[in-house]
């Protein structure tokens, strides 16, 4: 399979696993209980949520895409264009998750995505 | 040793045992996947299989270590610390793979990898401060108390 491909599965299911995760853990709210009753309590409560399962499979999916890719492209290459990542969830976070994304965050996301569209597999 | 040169000496060592789990954890993970019998197939066993190799299980738990740590250091220093430092895996696994792997590294590539780094460092930096606004104590100028 094309490094590229595998790339934007790598990236596509990151970028799904974080903001099924995020849009999850907000409706649920801050986890005060750190006892061990309490965040056994949290994990009973998370694993009936269907978005967090959803983003444990995501996250699987990205991890054997990450295996495939190392398996056929550089190193040097497969690491630093995962970060492509970074840039598609500045994106998403501000336009799915509503936050507030200042211009130097802009900036940071427009030089990684430059960054990734300069690495050659 | 005073709480605060206590707290800045376990940031740098768990900041430089991120990039190196994660740089080592990569370079194990590419090396097994590169060094199996028969290339991967589509199968899921085959997947299977391949998780149980020896470098490649290596590699593996160095990664679940790279996370677990990575949260460790994300629970007392700021996001806006721990961003750019740990970006540095990125110029780790690219050094990595040109001396360890014999990869062709071109100038292209290089410049790429440090456009991405200093991107992920001004991502982290733009990033709000939640807990460091809710904490009691600040701690300068990017490391804070639990």
């Amino acid at each position: 399979m094309k490094p590229w491909i595998l790339v934007g599965i790598v990236v596509a299911s990151t970028i799904a696993a974080d903001l099924l995760q995020s849009l999850e853990m907000k409706r649920h709210g801050e986890i005060r209980d750190f006892r061990p009753r309490g965040i056994a309590r949290v994990l009973a409560t998370l694993a009936q949520k269907k978005f967090l399962i959803i983003a444990v499979a995501c996250m699987a999916v990205s991890f054997f895409a990450f295996m495939t890719l190392v398996e056929v492209a550089d190193l040097s290459f497969a690491v630093p264009a995962s970060a492509a990542s970074i840039a598609f969830e500045t994106v998403l976070a501000r336009l799915v998750l509503k936050e507030q994304v200042d211009s130097r965050r802009w900036l940071g996301a427009g030089l990684v995505a430059i960054g990734v569209l300069l690495l050659k597999p | 040793m005073n709480p605060d040169a206590r707290l800045r000496w376990k940031t740098r060592v768990f900041a430089v045992l991120v990039i190196l789990t994660n740089a080592v954890g990569n370079f194990s993970l590419a090396w097994g996947m590169r060094h199996r019998a028969a290339a991967l197939t589509f199968s899921p066993l085959d997947y299977i299989s391949a998780i149980f190799s020896p470098y490649v299980l290596l590699g593996i738990s160095l990664l679940t270590f790279w996370v677990l740590a990575r949260m460790a250091l994300l629970s007392w220093a700021d996001l806006s610390y721990v961003l750019p430092v740990t970006s540095l895996g990125y110029v780790a696994s690219t050094l990595i793979g040109r001396f360890f792997l014999g990869e062709q590294v071109t100038p292209l590539r290089w410049a790429g990898t440090l456009l991405i780094v200093a991107g992920t460092a001004l991502v982290g930096l733009g990033s709000p401060k939640i807990m460091a606004e809710t904490s009691e104590h600040a701690f300068a100028p990017s490391e804070r108390k639990r």
